[in-house]
């Protein structure tokens, strides 16, 4: 069976090389870029565009979502279901539900950041081609790497290889889908 | 990164900045407020020691702020703790200028404070009980004490980082400021609510609230990273401090005073939260002083321009990496935390009445001017980074 191009990897020992390849490939016009490093990396997250993602809106919504919801409940259950004379205190008494609304939006918002990371992530993923490449148990402890994806509307085999290897990688390989 | 090789003469403030220029005006405009102020001192005293105390305690929140910011970053390191370090100190050492602009309020007590009047304990059994911590001679004591703890953390702290910059880092220069600094954060901890019970809290002597002293210290942790802010955005205008100071220290500082508006609401709001629910009759006064005859208003603005702006704001990262723009929200806060200690202590004097005099605004104008000059005058003394500090390296 023949094997499709899932794109080309370059393999870095430190994480400046990463960030000064990161920029070199995007300055180059490589649009479908991904880096892997043991750590989360700002620079080379602003270097390959990571940042114009979905999850802030997802939390945002989560988040007043889950103030609504608080509200909602300590007012269906203290000025509908069940009114109470409290201290003399009005039913609708807004500044004591204050804490329940608020630890609900942090609530919804922190599960809305995991299941939309989660989700945008596209996990659970069994199998992705990128652990083909050699070396590549080496994102996990020491190595920095950079791929440049086949869909990738400059990709050429041969330019891409080129290119990668003007930035001294220690080793440039293609990666099978 | 200043490379040992650094002349240290490119990293004081240039003689043609324009925050010596402020701090000059600030000088002149200063000086003009307060003598209209002394004028109007002798024809209304009262009004005056009024004016005066708020203006007081907000000018030494900053001061005081930066002490135990000072103090937190010899301890926990970091990358923004360095970068701000000389604004910082430079903020602490005005302390010596508020050891004396207390003068006046030492004189004042008998203006300012019901209990120091002794008819007044007389008729009251509360104020009597109170009377073997609330009386003349132990407070003037107390905020002698005050000045000593602080005065006392900032010259330490002052010096060491002055012999940094003169001989170089050695580890038991670091481990001497950390050392230091630990035990000062507690000191700043319990000097700050006895201060706080003192000259704000006292002022409606039957009035309690555990949550006071860090509502006080909150509201100087705030002011003070906005100045730092305000003022680091005012450096990076040239060249070699902009190299230093960049988008990710700003970034780091927006998030700290993103933090520390959170800290205030949270405190803030407990107060609030714990004394509506118990609604007791010693308790719940000083809440509806504060919520009737225009006060209202304030405390409603308190709510919109000390939390939700800022809060909402700060939120954005392009809004914390753009220096400009933070620097404006930072002079934002500043200002309203003016209106916060203003609704905090002149409705003690004013009950369900709100008031705003010219001398309120003419304190404020005048202490803070010459607060300004005294702080310009510090900062142009030293390097604006300590070179030698093993963070910049």
């Amino acid at each position: 069976m023949e094997r499709t191009l899932y794109g080309m990897i370059a393999e870095f020992n430190s994480p400046q090389e990463l960030i000064d390849a990161s920029k070199a490939a995007h300055d180059e016009g490589y649009t479908h870029l991904d880096a892997y490093s043991p750590y989360p990396i700002e620079e080379v997250c602003e270097a390959i565009g990571l940042h114009g993602n979905k999850l802030p809106l997802i939390v945002l919504l989560g988040g007043i979502a889950g103030g609504l919801f608080g509200y909602g409940l300590q007012y269906w259950t203290t000025v509908i279901d069940y009114p109470l004379n409290l201290g003399g205190k009005p039913f609708h008494t807004w500044p004591m539900f204050v804490p329940v609304t608020f630890e609900c939006i942090i609530l919804f918002g922190a599960l809305s950041a995991v299941v939309g990371m989660i989700a945008l992530n596209g996990l659970p993923m069994p199998y992705h081609p990128v652990f083909n490449a050699p070396n590549f148990e080496r994102a996990s402890s020491d190595g920095f790497f950079l791929c440049i994806e086949a869909t990738d509307p400059k990709f050429d085999k041969e330019k891409t290889r080129g290119f990668l290897a003007r930035l001294q990688p220690q080793q440039v390989s293609e990666v099978e889908d | 990164m200043p490379e040992a090789a650094a002349n240290p003469a490119d990293y004081e403030l240039a003689a043609d900045h324009p925050l010596r220029r402020t701090g000059r005006l600030g000088l002149v405009v200063g000086l003009i407020a307060l003598a209209a102020l002394g004028f109007a001192a002798m024809e209304s005293p009262t009004q005056f020691f009024r004016s005066y105390l708020v203006a007081y305690l907000y000018w030494i929140g900053i001061a005081l702020g930066s002490l135990v910011i000072l103090m937190i970053q010899h301890v926990t390191g970091g990358p923004w703790g360095v970068r701000i370090r000389r604004t910082l100190e430079a903020g602490t050492r005005t302390l010596p200028l508020l050891a004396l602009l207390f003068v006046p309020i030492a004189f004042g007590v008998h203006e300012l404070f019901e209990w120091s009047h002794a008819s007044a304990v007389a008729k009251d059994e509360v104020l009597q009980h109170k009377s073997p911590y609330l009386n003349e001679p132990f407070f003037l004591m107390r905020a002698a004490g005050y000045f000593v703890v602080w005065l006392t953390l900032m010259f330490f702290l002052n010096r060491w980082s002055q012999q940094q910059d003169a001989r170089g880092h050695t580890p038991s220069l670091g481990r001497k400021m950390t050392l230091l600094s630990r035990g000062g954060i507690v000191l700043y901890a319990l000097t700050v609510t006895f201060a706080s019970v003192d000259w704000g809290m006292s002022l409606e002597p039957h009035w309690f609230s555990t949550m006071y002293g860090v509502l006080f210290a909150g509201g100087q942790l705030l002011s003070a990273m906005a100045f730092a802010i305000a003022i680091s955005a005012r450096l990076v205008d040239r060249k070699p401090i902009s190299d230093v100071i960049g988008v990710t220290c700003f970034h780091d500082l927006g998030k700290l005073m993103l933090a520390f508006v959170m800290l205030w609401a949270y405190f803030a709001f407990s107060q609030f939260l714990i004394i509506y629910a118990g609604n007791l009759p010693e308790e719940i006064p000083y809440y509806l002083n504060r919520l009737a005859g225009g006060w209202e208003y304030v405390g409603l603005a308190v709510l919109l321009f000390h939390f939700a702006l800022p809060f909402a704001s700060l939120l954005s990262r392009r809004l914390k990496q753009n220096a400009p723009r933070l620097a404006m929200l930072a002079v934002f806060v500043l200002l309203v935390r003016y209106v916060d200690t203003y609704w905090l202590v002149t409705p003690a004097f004013s009950p369900k009445d709100f008031v705003l005099h010219w001398q309120d605004l003419a304190a404020f104008v005048g202490l803070g001017g010459i607060w300004l000059a005294t702080f310009v005058r510090q900062l142009q003394k030293r390097p604006l980074l300590p070179l030698h500090d093993p963070e910049l390296a």
